[in-house]
């Protein structure tokens, strides 16, 4: 299968840290790939050079066969990269159906007509469940509906590939229930590359996990995998396995 | 979101406000219809400056400098080429036009503090330009057009811009266009992009916007409905001067603006209109009538401080746009 994205030895140095420290990785198109790795490890800071919002040092990305290293974040939208945010950040002053609008008017074709636009953007709503608080402005949202409009945002985008950020930080279990079944669905049209904490999130959700530390690939596999490797455990739980 | 009867009332508010300035024309006495008349070519400058400032959030300090690009691009075509009046019009439209792309692909490359400074500079240089032309532009003193350059023929009639009805009734007309060319960009996809750049630009990227190519579109609509008020202002009252390019008339729109209410299609009018008459009105009392404006200001920021219709939509009226 040819892979949609892959980077090669990329890097990315902040003064004499390095952040992301020669990744070379694959994503598959449609699996459910989740990345994890203690604090610090530039799980973020990769998945933002693979989006565009940081430039890598050197290295190269290439997604779906052509070499995005050198295009601005907003191309990288508009080849079907989509990205939602680590800390939420909603347009606060708008209402949830604006935010949703957003994206959503830039990805319609055919003329722009309201009567599109109104369908596209209710439909993502209501795939987030958010149909009821269209007209609530975003930021009087609870924090759990904030992290599911982004996740709207990211819908209305229409991904290829699609970047969550810690999405279950700060969730309630329920909440969390009914999000992993929402990332099963999106990963039905798309590709979902997850970063996240939440173990059971994680095993739950994931067709692959690559685990970092330090900027670097510790391992990568599947579920089972990942659980059985020593060297994870070592350097993730700060323990020697038992 | 907008739904269909909000639209509909938004549409009629406008359509009501024209109106009634339409019948202001036969009611005013002389005093007050020379100054409404004066006052909606200005606020067309403070609706253009709306756009860049309240809605894209870019502030600037140099707006002068588009005001002037439609004074002089129609002053000086009509002064001294004897252009006739759609010509020297469109010609301030033009020098607008190119200023503003000009300036909006250099000034975009900065933002926040260094945008001010920068577009401050560019209009102080604007400024020193209409002195180093004296030759042209006689500097200070300015052009003054006569009474036939300032006629407006259609075949063999002509309308004399010089009447007050017909001043008043011309200025009507680019406020209501600009008026609601504003409305519907507000109220377009462009400006919600808009918006979404003022309230976070890095976000806005993120959903695949070229905020640079929207910020630059905004800057050259904002500096070409500038300059139409410039122009207008030429033809219509006659004067062409320096004193138009000079940094007050950079200051004067965002103060209206943010008077009036940034980001609402109506609040450049209103706070135009505050502002003019509380200058006229305290001046006709006492010399140190900037005294009583201050106070009235502090006091506005204080109870309104979105602007007068800014907070007017914030606590009562909420679908006004």
């Amino acid at each position: 299968m040819t892979p949609l994205l892959t980077t090669r030895d990329l890097r990315k140095n902040y003064g004499g840290l390095r952040a992301v420290d020669g990744v070379d990785f694959t994503l598959l198109p449609g699996e459910i790939h989740a990345i994890i790795g203690p604090n610090g490890a530039g799980k973020t800071t990769f998945v933002s050079l693979v989006c565009g919002r940081v430039m890598p040092s050197s290295g190269t990305i290439i997604f779906d066969g052509d070499d995005i290293t050198d295009l601005p974040a907003y191309r990288r939208v508009r080849q079907g990269i989509a990205y939602t945010f680590q800390i939420t950040s909603v347009f606060a002053h708008l209402s949830a159906y604006d935010n949703v609008a957003l994206p959503m008017q830039r990805t319609l074709t055919d003329g722009r007509s309201r009567a599109k636009l109104h369908a596209g953007v209710m439909n993502a709503l209501e795939r987030t469940g958010l149909a009821g608080r269209a007209n609530s402005l975003a930021g009087t949202l609870s924090y759990g509906h904030q992290r599911l409009l982004e996740v709207a945002m990211g819908l209305a985008l229409k991904p290829r590939l699609l970047i969550l950020d810690e999405p279950t930080q700060g969730l309630s279990d329920g909440e969390i229930a009914g999000f992993m079944d929402l990332v099963r669905e999106i990963a039905q049209d798309a590709t979902v590359l997850l970063i996240e904490h939440n173990m059971q999130v994680v095993m739950g959700l994931a067709d692959r996990i690559t685990v970092m530390n330090a900027g670097r690939i510790l391992a990568e596999g599947t579920p089972a995998d990942i659980r059985a490797n020593d060297e994870v455990q070592r350097a993730y739980l700060g323990t020697e396995p038992a | 979101m907008r739904g269909g009867n909000s639209s509909a009332k938004v549409f009629l508010l406008h359509i009501a406000v024209i109106g009634i300035l339409f019948a202001l024309n036969f009611i005013l006495p002389e005093y007050h219809h020379g100054v409404l008349a004066r006052v909606m070519v200005l606020s067309v400058v403070a609706m253009g400056y709306n756009m860049l400032f309240g809605y894209a959030g870019l502030l600037s300090l140099g707006h002068a400098m588009f005001f002037a690009a439609g004074l002089y691009g129609a002053g000086l075509t009509a002064y001294h080429f004897g252009w006739a009046m759609p010509a020297a019009f469109a010609a301030g439209l033009v020098s607008g036009a190119v200023l503003s792309l000009a300036i909006g692909l250099l000034a975009l490359r900065t933002t926040g503090v260094a945008f001010m400074i920068v577009t401050m500079m560019f209009a102080q240089v604007c400024y020193l330009l209409t002195f180093y032309f004296s030759e042209w532009t006689r500097g200070d003193d300015g052009l003054v057009l006569g009474q036939e350059t300032r006629r407006l023929f259609i075949g063999d009639f002509y309308l004399d811009l010089t009447h007050p009805a017909t001043r008043y009734m011309a200025a009507l007309a680019l406020f209501s266009v600009v008026l609601l060319i504003t409305l519907f960009i507000v109220r377009s996809a462009h400006g919600r992009v808009l918006v979404a750049i003022r309230e976070n630009e890095e976000r806005t990227k993120m959903l695949g916007y070229d905020t640079f190519a929207n910020k630059l579109v905004a800057v050259v609509v904002s500096g070409v409905i500038c300059a139409s008020a410039g122009a207008a202002y030429a033809l219509l009252f006659g004067y062409v001067g320096s004193s138009f390019a000079s940094v007050q008339y950079s200051i004067l729109p965002l103060l209206w603006v943010l008077l009036g209410g940034a980001a609402t299609t109506l609040g450049p009018f209103v706070g135009a209109l505050f502002m003019y008459y509380v200058v006229d009105i305290t001046s006709s009392y006492t010399s140190a009538y900037l005294l009583i404006v201050g106070v009235a200001l502090i006091l506005l920021v204080l109870y309104f401080p979105k602007g007068i219709l800014g907070t007017i939509r914030e606590r009562w009226i909420r679908w006004l746009p």
